[in-house]
């Protein structure tokens, strides 16, 4: 709830400089996403939930400026076959965008057919967000329904071929971008998503999920390099019986990224991964805050989330796993973990359970430590110099996130990047 | 070719002293033990001469081929032919034994200035080498040591010995827990390696490794010094008296 005339006054401030469609299917949900935030307010520095990320700066009225981050590698994923969509600053880019056509799904942006008077989408759009407002607010996903100005919508309705690729460009420094995708995978298909790049000055990012009995989804995202962007993502996934939805997000470097996953396992036999590795040298705040809802027996869900700290880097994991009445057999696992390069740096962590059911097994288990001298001796007396060796210990310390994207082209692709990186920041 | 004189070593953060001025030279071509009570000081020099952090030397010097070591950082002087086959090897979760090799491999012929060798050419070496020490491509896919048996990581210690081709190689207890038939694996493995250039300090508990590596000189080391030095004859002495009687005629 807004607590305050000064919680009021920059939540005023926020909406005055955004606009939403009044007409069209999505016309009343964005009203009542905007009437949600009204009397919840923008996340404030009290604020429970943002005690370890200060939310000032997303919800300031105008992005902070984050300069380009110039450099010549070659874009992620760049050899794997994949329908490419591309947003610069947030707009949808026609000429660098592959048609969106692909055999088995129905691909529309929603820009495009928001003002049509109804449209499939309309049963998910707005709606799994709304689901994820309760037990804690997301205002920024709210906002985010409300002013989205485009977006994706795909339904997926067999396995299409190829993955979809979702490219964020940054090319203003001041840009200020809000995007939303729904993505439905009907009975029985399979559809993998990836999303790369830095997006935009300042980034929010909502998507969707809905997945039907037999499903599965496959989401890997390269979260982008810029050094001053900021970003605050939301996914809200829903899972039918028997489905899968896998999850995983590199992220390099940004000034500040908060991403929040909402996941309800609501189908029998259903299975969710999270997975999260990070790697942040410098001015860098990362934040993930998970929530697990199990609601259906015999469901399996895991949390991985590893970061890599140094040079005064933030990292942040909140996570929580809520296992309703009912929701017997769940598997419920799981681990967040940092790895401190310098005494600089720090990890915060909140892992919670809350457990209403009583055949259910789930472990939680949080640690921070510095590399593992003894590890590192035994690397060096094999020849290995030490830079490379703590590299080497870095990637092991990693892998375990890693390993959770089913694809190995995929992982090995998450691999190299993160090899780069640790190779560009190693210590002089 | 290794020449340690006078060296005197405690430990950095105790200032504890361990080493009381050790006195060894390992000619090319030779197998030296160093045999001793439990607590006499033995991993302590092989650690100091790997590199390991924690030891100050307040006195001597140790030199491989002409090279002061002491100055070198571990991997410096794992480049120039120095290996420690550990008493504990380490588990490192998350990094593949083969990788690990490989990299290690490539690392010390870079800091060499040779050429790099190639993954198949490695491949067919592992392969080939393993064999002998009876480790299986399972054992090689797997984290470095990690749910490997006591026996099976000295075997894994020695398989890296072989692939690196050290000048000298120092063996600290690899037959402490290991069953007759693993004793004779590794100590196969050593004796292939056995080679004009090459030096060995085994260092060991008991005498039977000796009875399988032939040791050309072997040392007794008592609290931190070498109190006797003679032939392979001499670790039978010890294994019939005990070190008792020695540490008793030393006290008089
Ligand atoms: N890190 C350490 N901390 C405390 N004492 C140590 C440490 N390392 C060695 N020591 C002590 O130094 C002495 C020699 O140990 P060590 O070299 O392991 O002997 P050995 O290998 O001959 O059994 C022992 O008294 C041991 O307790
Ligand atoms: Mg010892």
């Amino acid at each position: 709830m807004i607590s305050d005339e000064r919680q009021r006054a920059v939540m005023e401030h926020r909406l005055s400089g955004l606009k939403r469609p009044e007409s069209g299917w999505s016309a009343p949900v964005r009203s009542e996403a905007l009437a949600h935030i009204q009397r919840v307010g923008l996340p404030s520095r009290r604020d429970e939930y943002w005690k370890f990320t200060r939310p000032d700066t997303l919800v300031q009225a105008s992005a902070p400026k984050a300069a380009l981050f110039d450099n010549d590698e070659s874009p992620v994923f760049g050899e794997v076959d994949r329908l490419k969509v591309v947003f610069v600053d947030g707009v949808f880019d026609l000429e660098l965008s592959d048609e969106l056509a692909l055999e088995g799904i129905v691909i529309d942006r929603l820009a495009a057919v928001g003002d049509q008077g109804s449209h499939w989408a309309e049963s998910v759009y707005g709606k799994l967000e709304q689901r994820g407002q309760d037990p804690v607010v997301r205002p920024l996903a709210a906002l985010n329904t409300a002013f989205a100005t485009d977006g994706i919508l795909i339904d997926v309705q067999q396995t299409p071929s190829k993955p979809i690729s979702l490219i964020y460009v940054h090319a203003n420094e001041t840009s200020d971008a809000i995007l939303h995708h729904v993505i439905r995978v009907n009975e029985g298909a399979a559809v993998t998503i990836l999303e790369t790049g830095p997006a935009a000055a300042r980034f929010n990012k909502c998507m969707e999920i809905e997945l039907a009995d037999d499903s599965e989804l496959h989401h890997v995202r390269a979260q982008g390099r810029d050094h001053e962007r900021r970003a605050a993502t939301h996914m809200f996934a829903l899972l039918g019986a028997r489905s899968q939805f896998k999850s995983f997000t590199l992220t390099v470097n940004g000034r500040l990224t908060r991403n929040e996953i909402y996941t309800e396992l609501s189908g029998e036999n259903s299975s969710a991964h999270i997975a999260g590795a990070c790697v942040g040298d410098g001015e860098f705040h990362h934040d993930d805050t998970v929530f697990v809802t199990h609601d259906a027996e015999n469901c399996d869900s895991r949390q991985v989330f590893k970061k890599v700290l140094r040079n005064g880097a933030t990292g942040v994991f909140q996570g929580k796993i809520l296992v309703k009445p009912g929701a017997q057999k769940t598997d419920g696992y799981q681990i967040s973990q940092s790895l401190l390069l310098d005494d600089d740096s720090q990890f915060l962590a909140k892992p919670e359970l809350e457990i209403y059911a009583d055949d259910v097994a789930c472990s939680h288990g949080s640690t921070s430590g510095a590399i593992n001298e003894e590890a590192l001796f035994y690397l060096r007396a094999r020849g290995i110099e030490r830079a490379e060796a703590t590299d080497l210990l870095t990637l092991a310390f990693l892998r375990e996130a890693v390993e959770e994207i089913e694809s190995e082209t995929l992982a090995d692709e998450i691999v190299s990047r993160l090899m780069a990186w640790l190779l560009r920041h190693r210590p002089e | 070719m290794l020449k340690i004189k006078n060296l005197k070593v405690e430990l950095t953060a105790k200032g504890k002293s361990i080493l009381k001025g050790v006195d060894l030279s390992v000619e090319a071509g030779s197998v030296h033990a160093i045999m001793g009570p439990n607590g006499s000081g033995k991993s302590t020099l092989s650690y100091v001469l790997s590199g390991r952090e924690g030891y100050t030397v307040t006195d001597g010097s140790v030199t491989l081929d002409g090279t002061d070591l002491l100055d070198l950082e571990p991997e410096e002087r794992a480049a120039l032919g120095l290996f420690l086959a550990f008493q504990y090897p380490t588990e490192i979760p998350g990094v593949g034994n083969m990788t690990f090799l490989r990299t290690a491999l490539n690392a010390q012929r870079k800091a060499r200035g040779e050429p790099e060798m190639s993954s198949g050419e490695f491949l067919k070496e592992v392969r080939e080498k393993s064999r002998t020490l009876q480790i299986d491509s399972e054992m090689l896919k797997r984290s470095v040591n990690v749910g490997f048996s006591g026996g099976e990581k000295k075997r894994n210690e020695i398989l890296q010995m072989i692939m690196l081709e050290p000048k000298l190689c120092v063996l600290d207890e690899t037959d402490s827990g290991l069953d007759v038939d693993a004793m004779k694996l590794v100590a196969k493995g050593v004796n292939e390696l056995r080679h004009s250039g090459r030096g060995f300090l085994v260092i060991t508990h008991y005498q039977r490794l000796l009875d399988h590596i032939q040791p050309d000189v072997v040392h007794i080391m008592v609290n931190g010094r070498i109190v006797k030095s003679g032939t392979a004859e001499l670790a039978l002495e010890v294994e019939k008296n005990g070190y008792a009687d020695m540490m008793v005629e030393l006290a008089e």
